[in-house]
């Protein structure tokens, strides 16, 4: 490859990319030759600049149409930016909430480098068509979640959080791997666009079996990404232990990233692929597709998440692990629409995380500003948190109205989309359905509970909630997004309809 | 004069009281003015919609529609399944319209009594009147289930804060069992707006009438949709064994609450049934009519079998709704004009008779303290007022002749002895349980030894006579005069079954 090969890419495209490695570089220059001493928080405005410029980049792609680079390991497609651009936003929040935050004291600049390396790797996961470049995303967001979990070097639980993250997720890592190895052994290719033209091949029809076990094993690996059940073990420690702007990243953003390589490394390379079962057309004798195959294990280990998430979340009394098993509920949710192969799987994905991402992150904001006078946030610190900071509170039941799925806000809108991507399918989940539905009402439960302490149970303290301005600002957003989707969900939906033809990921 | 707005102002008229509650102070001493005022507004509004309404013409009446928003799949862009706003009242939800209203106007006048945190009482008081006037207005579904969650949570926070002493527990139970019928409905939604792509009552009440729906919804599909929407409603109403969180809520809400929910709520199960049950499911509801007869016929005696061995009012009352819920039960089973048109009078006359005597159980509970039987007595001759009232409810509810709650048993029961006989002797002996367990609880109340304790209460005062005189001057006018609801509903031309 010579200079003039790499000139002529259109490096345009990884605009938005590059704005963010150049802000964490300068950032970790800055904090490198910054005064010990001297206050941190000009690097979180300088980190909010370099992602709203991102941003700005991003939208000027919206329009163009698939272009792809470096030997189309790099590929700007509708579905990359929309993913990209809640993880940008996302980032962005996360920003927020850690400006000017006591627990951090012991932190630096680390802190808010590490948070776009990590956002990086997201980026170049949505963006990656190449088994080598998806993976390098992903091990760079994984490895700057390893030391954000872990950045409060002194607190134990802190620790304890990270050696669980960096064993259990140095493993799910390592089995993604291995199954990416068999495809490669299968095709001999690392492009996953070539993979998905040679998938009809003779030869992977012969050894169709182990392109079932190389889809489990992948699936296995990003399952624990996306905290799906059998794999969700770690995220309730993690979550506790991690500072909550950390949680609320991990939840959020990890979880976009997450669902945006499932997504595409599931679907692209296997969508014709063979599959095990036979089926007798007029030509001979054939096989049906591997996504058709393997599609019960996609529907139990939905049902699973759904499931276990909520049922736990149940019993939880520390605030973060409620909203840790929620989260996991939320991922069951997700792959909902994976699972049953439903025409609507993009739009109903991206809508819902988009939904989540809000009420979410405001969810963790609020946890965040009580964080700032105890702690360890119990679901009893929300006792009478109504007298004690009315707005916080009010924009505390619009999350939780939105988690829990009640009209007029992004979460029913999103849920709406989900039970029909279930029911628009022929023949319908019902058992989708039905684990939706036990899952809904039990998060009922718990959702509700916060209702009680927070409107009905006195208050322990009479001390006023100090929310800074980052989580203030953060607040206002989420709920007047979470309120604005819901009501005029319209405002998503053509924006989607408009700017991202998500069909275009099946296209090399 | 221009009608296209009418109703969403209408819907949304309590917010004007909420919003004026917003800004007041929370120890302002016009809360409560403000807060019935804002009651008032919805009530004038229902009540000029109710003049303008055209009787001679049927149909749905006030129509509006509005693009509300798409959803799109990726697949097949060019088909988008469009989400509608669609509001707009036939004869029978204009009934239920203004039971609503009215019944809330009265029941804000009950909540006088309410002490602590008031503000936030009215605020989310008119929030459920929102609700609920939404419910009734809707000409969609996907509006419907909006109005109905909203209700839903509404009155999770009334009962959970301004309750009884297990007032979490009943609003959990409240919340979960309602919680599980609205996601019910919602599946039931959704399955018929990915194969219709319409989420419009009317028109799919006409598109499923067709016989060449058959094609897009299977007979069998049908069953299972028709059988969710028992359950989803059945659970509203309450069909037995569904009943658990609704007498928990009659014991444990506020008075006012109370009201509401016997009188209006319980009452969106009832019109559910009729205008989505038995209007989109005609044919399912015919073959499943004796099983929901059964069922019915379970709902009365087993409602009034329980409600006599209740020592304490508000049980007794609780236990006697789903007595009389089951007649609504047996009126929509029956499937006729007699015996839908019987359903719909016996939620409306139970709607009041429920207002009624909640109204005076309030009262009970402010004069003596107690609503234990055992523990109240010979109270006529110190109140007399209140026990001719009280009396007077008692004798509606147990069907006497000359009041709505005769009415609406007779056509009932005329609509049911045409079609299953049998059953219907059956169920009439709930109607002379029904007769022995309120004389007993009445009687309880107002007569028998006389107890100087209660010497020095006073008898009905004008804020609770008033209501109470609305109320029972409206039962007895609906008992004497029928056509005053019969004119308006025209069941079978708002369900296009023939008859």
């Amino acid at each position: 490859m010579d200079i003039d090969t790499l000139l002529a890419y259109q490096w345009s495209s990884m605009m938005p990319e590059f704005t963010i490695l150049v802000t964490a570089v300068a950032l970790s220059l800055i904090d490198l030759f910054m005064d010990k001493k001297r206050d941190r928080s000009i690097l979180v405005w300088l980190a909010i600049v370099g992602i709203a410029l991102a941003i700005v980049f991003l939208i000027f792609q919206f329009d163009n149409g698939v272009v792809t680079i470096l030997n189309q390991t790099y590929r700007l497609d509708s579905f990359a930016k929309a993913f990209k651009l809640l993880m940008l936003i996302g980032t962005g929040f996360v920003m927020l909430l850690g400006l000017k935050t006591n627990d951090l004291s012991e932190v630096k600049g680390e802190y808010h480098y590490l948070l776009l390396t990590g956002l990086l790797g997201g980026m170049m996961m949505a963006s990656s068509a190449d088994l080598i470049t998806l993976f390098v995303g992903l091990e760079l967001l994984s490895l700057s979640s390893y030391v954000l979990v872990g950045i409060r070097k002194k607190d134990k639980l802190a620790n304890e959080a990270a050696f669980k993250y960096v064993v259990n997720g140095g493993i799910a890592t390592a089995i993604t791997l291995f199954g990416m190895s068999y495809l490669f052994g299968l095709t001999g290719e690392t492009n996953i666009y070539e993979i998905q033209a040679l998938m009809g091949s003779e030869v992977v029809t012969e050894n169709r079996y182990l392109a079932v076990f190389a889809f489990l094993m992948i699936f296995v690996g990003l399952a624990f990404k996306i905290t799906a059940a059998p794999f969700h073990m770690w995220a309730p420690d993690v979550y506790q232990g991690a500072e909550t702007p950390i949680t609320a990243y991990l939840s959020v953003v990890s979880k976009i990233a997450g669902f945006a390589i499932t997504l595409r490394l599931l679907m692209v390379p296997f969508v014709f692929a063979p599959g095990t079962g036979k089926v007798i057309t007029p030509e001979g004798i054939s096989y049906e597709t591997l996504l058709v195959s393997v599609r019960p294990y996609l529907v139990l280990l939905a049902i699973l998440t759904i499931l276990i998430g909520n049922v736990m979340a149940l019993r939880q009394l520390n605030a973060k692990r409620l909203l840790a098993y929620s989260s996991i509920a939320h991922a069951g949710y997700l792959l909902v629409p994976l699972a049953a192969l439903s025409e609507l799987v993009f739009d109903a994905v991206w809508f819902y995380l988009a939904a989540y991402l809000l009420m979410n992150l405001g969810a963790f904001a609020v946890i965040h500003a009580l964080t700032e006078n105890d702690e360890e946030v119990t679901v009893a610190s929300f006792a009478g948190l109504f007298q004690r900071a009315p707005y916080v509170t009010i924009a505390m039941t619009i999350y939780l109205l939105s988690l829990a799925g009640i009209p007029l806000t992004a979460g029913f809108i999103g849920k709406f989309e989900i039970f029909m991507s279930a029911l628009g399918t022929e023949p319908k989940r019902y058992f989708l359905v039905v684990a939706m539905l036990a899952g809904t009402v039990l998060s009922y439960v718990y959702y509700f509970g916060l209702f009680i302490q927070m409107y009905f149970r006195p208050s322990q303290t009479k001390r006023p909630v100090l929310a800074s301005n980052g989580i203030v600002t953060v607040l206002a957003i989420t709920a007047a997004g979470t309120v604005l989707l819901g009501v005029f969900p319209s405002i998503a939906l053509s924006f989607i309809h408009d700017h991202f033809q998500f069909l275009e990921v099946f296209n090399p | 004069m221009d009608e296209s707005y009418l109703l969403t102002i209408l819907i949304f008229s309590p917010l004007l009281g909420v919003i004026v509650l917003a800004m007041m102070p929370p120890q302002h001493q016009s809360i409560k003015t403000v807060g019935i005022l804002g009651t008032v507004l919805p009530l004038t509004l229902t009540i000029f919609v109710f003049s303008l309404y055209d009787r001679t013409v049927s149909g749905v009446q006030f129509a509006e529609t509005h693009q509300w928003f798409e959803l799109m799949t990726a697949i097949s862009p060019n088909e988008p399944y469009p989400v509608t706003y669609d509001l707009g009242v036939t004869g029978l939800s204009l009934l239920f319209l203004m039971l609503s209203s009215l019944i809330t106007f009265l029941a804000s006048l009950a909540a006088l009594r309410i002490q602590e945190g008031v503000k936030g009482f009215y605020i989310l008081f008119l929030i459920l009147e929102l609700g609920i006037l939404g419910v009734f207005s809707s000409e969609n579904l996907f509006l419907f289930f909006l109005f109905f969650e909203i209700t839903l949570v509404a009155m999770f926070l009334l009962v959970g804060k301004w309750g009884g002493y297990e007032r979490e527990k009943a609003a959990f139970s409240f919340l979960v069992y309602n919680g599980i019928g609205s996601i019910l409905l919602l599946i039931v939604i959704i399955v018929l707006f990915v194969e219709t792509r319409t989420t419009n009552i009317s028109e799919l009440t006409s598109l499923l009438q067709e016989t060449e729906s058959y094609e897009i919804i299977s007979g069998n599909t049908r069953m299972w949709l028709f059988a969710l929407l028992l359950l989803a409603f059945g659970t509203k109403l309450p069909i037995v064994p569904l009943h658990t969180w609704m007498v928990r809520v009659h014991v444990e809400a506020p008075i006012a609450i109370v009201m509401i929910h016997a009188g209006v709520l319980l009452k969106i199960g009832a019109y559910g049934l009729i205008r989505f049950g038995a209007g989109f499911f005609p044919e399912q509801l015919k073959e499943t009519a004796v099983l929901l007869a059964i069922l019915g016929v379970i709902n009365l005696l087993y409602g009034a079998f329980i409600a006599l061995v209740q020592t304490e009012l508000r049980a007794v009352l609780a236990y006697s709704s789903i007595s009389h819920m089951g007649i609504v039960i047996l009126g929509v089973a029956s499937f006729n004009t007699a015996g839908l048109q019987g359903a719909v009078f016996q939620t409306i006359s139970h709607g009041l008779i429920a207002a009624l005597l909640f109204l005076l159980v309030g009262v009970l509970i402010d004069r003596f303290h107690t609503t234990k039987l055992g523990e109240l007595g010979g109270i006529a001759s110190q109140t007399p007022l209140f026990a001719g009232f009280f009396l007077a409810a008692g004798l509606a509810s147990l069907g006497l002749p000359g009041m709505s709650g005769f009415i609406s048993e007779f056509l009932a029961f005329l609509g049911l002895f045409e079609t299953m006989p049998v059953i219907g002797s059956i169920g009439v002996i709930g109607l002379i349980l029904t007769a022995v367990y309120m004389l007993r609880a009445v009687l309880a109340v107002t007569f028998g030894e006389r107890r100087p304790a209660f010497d020095k209460e006073r008898d009905l005062s004008a804020v609770e006579l008033v209501p109470s005189a609305i109320l029972l001057s409206m039962i007895i006018w609906i008992g004497v005069y029928p056509a005053v609801l019969s004119n308006t509903l025209q069941i079978a031309r708002t369900l296009g079954i023939g008859g």
